[in-house]
């Protein structure tokens, strides 16, 4: 028989607890009562109360059924998650809060993640389960979040702070705009297994996956070449053809973009930037990455402005300021030389030393 | 904590420690109940060691009907780790909201139990589920009980990917238009195009209940829509008065930070005033006092188109093609308008060139033309700085 497709997914109505379906479309004002912590109010006079913690994305059935009886405990079995993976506990009885926190906090629940916070790491599959990474995405995520944790449990820093990792440059993650992106990037193309292509490659769809045309045929040798200038290390010709992995252990490493920013509020969208091309791959805690991250946010945090994303604090200072600031070194790869690259270029002798 | 000494895991061992939530103790947990759990802990060791993955790509794998919404992943050490020499991925679409009751993630669980690793993403980057790790022999039996209690797949490859949206009127105040339910409807709508491959690439659709954009629809999405409104901000006078008597400084935080300078503050009278023709909508002011300030009521949305990752010619964020719609069941003038795309998209597409690069090579004029959609000047940052315009005959009467 065949199977029943096209349905669609669970509707969201049969999922809303009942405050929400009351109030849905009429909710009048919200407070941050503490981190971690919201208040919503609804034109009816009612209340909600979300509790959020964090996650680390990648967990098991087990910690699904002990968050669900949680739920069941403390708000009628109803909970949501994030677009940036945090678990939100929605609460209609005020009576109910204070408990629940004591609850999650004595389970080892990183209870947070609300306002002028650092949340929850958007973050991707890495060494996990992808097969063109250049770094670890959970371990880095889990070592960066242990030691920012203060961050994410308090509301201290001068406005909201980002933080995404994608693993490759197909950045299956929205980093690419975020306060602080982490990127895993390779520096060598494709190692050339030549007895595997010849085995068990479609020679001419692996030339047709490269986005640079950087494969030729080698018809003599029944095999293909790669013109090492034109790649740009993406592991497309890896998906299709297993005898050209591009990870390597000393090529592979991590880089570090600031200033993006997605919400208008003030100022348009903004891309984060490069601001330190390499560091190793140095799990299982990556010191180097984590470092580098504290540094960038410290540095921000004791010099922006009330409101400030990292992104608009630089646009006021300046990027050459905010390498002497940050006392990062500046070099020839941070320079842009792809598309659009004269943009960037600065265009007037007013500046900063 | 397990003693270094015995364990297989030393090096991720180490990542069971300090505050955050550990993913280790997740496969740990797992791995007591499956093989598959076990032999990827012992590979993402390995790993750690290597400092390389070890996953390869190895054929199309799917469940009967669909051509996505599953991503075939095998280990290149099978030897090694049997439990993980087939380690696929189904995509389960999400409610809207990623709202959940408790009695249905634990039928999710169940079915997740008998058929995989027993280990998850809640959720992926698009907003799936993720379930991480099953042999191809699970995927049907597995797809069969997801839809027994009501679990669709998602999508994947050349296909429009799970559309996803913020929390919208569910619990934000913001929320100029009900993303909640525009995206249960817009998923139902397109569902073929959903589960089965045929476009020249990914096409996303994300959709945000105000500028603030919480589900980053403008930098992640092909089709960004985003709520707004057209008349004034309403604002509610005793709150800006107590906000005034707050430690909220309602000069420097609120008025100095108005993009538009639109804002003005009278702090002995205590009055603030907007000169709403001025304001651009950026939600600051209501963000920063969300009690006395608040959204129009002439709401709608602004519709965006093209925004994709930097693979291959570098990144773009969505255009704005029309300003403001209306956004009312039964979401028709959206739907048509992006078949409309779709359509001069599929036709003039280069395999893997995204709608934004087809709109780059081809031009927006010819977009604009061929979707019908008016020039107008809400459209641009700034009007063009070169000469070359290249006329149309039919331009020059
Ligand atoms: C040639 C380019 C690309 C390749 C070869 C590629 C490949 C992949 C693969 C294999 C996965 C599955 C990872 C896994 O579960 O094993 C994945 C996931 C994903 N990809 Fe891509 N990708 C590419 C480009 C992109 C781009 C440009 C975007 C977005 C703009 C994107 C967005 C995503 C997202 C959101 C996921 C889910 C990631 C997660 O939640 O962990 N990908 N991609
Ligand atoms: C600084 C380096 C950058 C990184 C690390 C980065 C990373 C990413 C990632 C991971 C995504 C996937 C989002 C998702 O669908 O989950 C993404 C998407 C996107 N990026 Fe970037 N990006 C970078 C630079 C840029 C630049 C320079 C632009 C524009 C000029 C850009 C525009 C976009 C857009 C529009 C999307 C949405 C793509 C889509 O949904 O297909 N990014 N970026
Ligand atoms: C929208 C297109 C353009 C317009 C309307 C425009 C207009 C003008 C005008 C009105 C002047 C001053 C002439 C004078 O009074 O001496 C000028 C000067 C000049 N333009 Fe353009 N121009 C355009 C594009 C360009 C381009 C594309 C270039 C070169 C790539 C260029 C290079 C120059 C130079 C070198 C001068 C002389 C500047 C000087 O002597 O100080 N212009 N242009
Ligand atoms: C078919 C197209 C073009 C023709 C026939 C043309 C012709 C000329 C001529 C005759 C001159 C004066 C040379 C001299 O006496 O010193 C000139 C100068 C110049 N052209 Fe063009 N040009 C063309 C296209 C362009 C384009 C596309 C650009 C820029 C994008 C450009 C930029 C300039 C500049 C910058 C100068 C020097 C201006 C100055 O500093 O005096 N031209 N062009
Ligand atoms: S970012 Fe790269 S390595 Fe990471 S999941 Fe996406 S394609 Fe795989
Ligand atoms: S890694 Fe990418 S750019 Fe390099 S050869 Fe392979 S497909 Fe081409
Ligand atoms: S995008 Fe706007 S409406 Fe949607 S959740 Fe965020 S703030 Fe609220
Ligand atoms: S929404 Fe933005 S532009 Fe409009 S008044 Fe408020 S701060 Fe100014």
């Amino acid at each position: 028989m065949a199977s029943r497709t096209d349905f669609g997914p669970p509707n969201y109505k049969e999922m809303l607890p009942p405050v929400i379906e009351k109030n849905y479309g009429q909710w009048l004002y919200h407070e941050r009562v503490k981190p971690g912590v919201l208040k919503h109010v609804a034109e009816s006079g009612d209340e909600l109360y979300t509790v959020r913690v964090g996650s680390s994305r990648l967990v098991s059935t087990d910690w699904i059924r002990d968050v669900c009886a949680i739920a069941d405990e403390f708000c009628g079995g109803h909970l949501r998650f994030t677009s940036r993976h945090n678990l939100e506990f929605l609460v209609s009885d005020p009576a109910k809060v204070e408990p629940l926190i004591a609850h999650l906090k004595a389970n080892g629940f990183a209870v947070g993640g609300t306002g002028h916070a650092i949340s929850n790491p958007v973050h991707t599959q890495g060494w996990i389960h992808c097969h063109t990474p250049a770094t670890d995405a959970s371990g880095i995520v889990k070592a960066v979040m242990d030691d920012l944790y203060e961050y994410f449990v308090d509301m201290k820093l001068p406005a909201y702070c980002r933080i995404s990792l994608a693993c490759c440059l197909n950045m299956c993650g929205a980093v690419h705009c975020s306060d602080v992106a982490i990127l895993g990037i390779h520096r060598k193309p494709p190692h050339i297994n030549h007895d595997i292509v010849r085995a068990k490659c479609e020679i001419p769809n692996v030339i047709a996956a490269c986005p640079t045309g950087a494969i030729r045929p080698d018809p003599k040798n029944k095999t293909l070449t790669v013109n090492e200038e034109k790649c740009m290390y993406c592991g497309n010709c890896y998906t299709m053809c297993p005898g050209m992995p591009v990870a390597d252990p000393v090529g592979d490493g991590v880089s570090i973009w600031v200033g993006g920013k997605i919400s208008s509020a003030r100022t348009p969208p903004k891309f984060s930037r490069l601001v330190i091309p390499f560091l190793p791959n140095n799990p299982p805690r990556w010191p180097e990455v984590t470092d580098a991250v504290r540094n960038i946010v410290e540095t921000w945090a004791s010099h922006a402005h009330k409101h400030e994303r990292m992104g608009e604090w630089i646009d006021r200072i300046g990027w050459e300021r905010f390498f002497t600031l940050a006392n990062i070194p500046f070099s020839v790869q941070l320079i842009d030389d792809f598309t659009l690259a004269s943009d960037t270029y600065r265009s007037t002798p007013t500046f900063k030393w | 904590m397990p003693n270094a000494q015995d364990s297989d895991t030393p090096l991720l061992d180490q990542l069971e420690e300090g505050p955050w939530p550990s993913f280790v103790t997740e496969i740990k947990r797992s791995a007591e109940k499956t093989e598959a759990a076990k032999d990827l802990l012992r590979q993402l060791e390995r790993s750690y060691n290597d400092r390389i993955g070890h996953w390869k790509h190895g054929g199309i794998v799917g469940v009967k009907g669909y051509g996505g919404g599953v991503i075939g992943r095998y280990t290149d050490l099978p030897e090694e780790f049997p439990g993980v020499a087939e380690f696929h991925t189904l995509r389960v679409n999400m409610p809207a909201g990623w709202f959940y009751t408790s009695d249905k993630l634990r039928q999710l669980c169940d079915v997740w139990d008998k058929h995989g690793s027993g280990l998850t993403n809640m959720h992926g980057a698009t907003g799936d589920i993720i379930l991480l790790g099953a042999p191809t022999a699970a995927l049907q039996p597995c797809f069969d009980d997801l839809a027994e209690i009501g679990f669709d797949l998602g999508g994947s490859g050349s296909d429009m990917r799970t559309p996803s949206c913020c929390v919208g009127p569910g619990r934000c105040e913001f929320a100029c238009i009900d993303t909640l339910d525009l995206l249960h409807s817009i998923t139902l709508e397109f569902q073929d195009e959903l589960h089965r491959p045929m476009f020249p690439y990914k096409s996303k659709i994300k959709i945000s209940g105000c500028p603030n954009d919480c589900v980053a629809s403008v930098a992640r999405s092909d089709f960004s829509i985003v709520g707004t409104w057209r008349d004034n901000i309403r604002i509610n006078p005793d709150e800006v008065a107590n906000y005034a008597n707050s430690d909220l400084d309602i000069q420097a935080e609120v008025v100095n930070l108005c993009p538009t300078h639109c804002m003005s503050w009278d702090p002995a009278a205590k009055n603030l005033t907007i000169d709403d023709a001025e304001c651009n909508r950026c939600m600051h002011c209501i963000n920063v006092m969300p009690k006395a300030l608040r959204v129009g009521k002439e709401k709608g949305a602004t519709f965006l188109v093209g925004g994709k990752a930097p693979i291959v010619h570098g990144a773009l964020l969505s255009w704005v093609i029309v300003p403001f719609m209306k956004v009312e069941p039964p979401y028709d003038e959206i739907k048509d308008l992006v078949r409309r795309i779709w359509e001069w998209w599929d036709e003039n597409g280069r395999m893997r060139e995204r709608l934004g690069e087809l709109i780059n090579r081809l031009g927006m004029r010819a977009f604009l033309k061929a979707v019908d959609l008016p020039p107008v000047p809400q459209m641009i940052r700034a009007p063009r700085a070169n000469p070359y315009y290249f006329w149309d005959p039919e331009e020059v009467k």
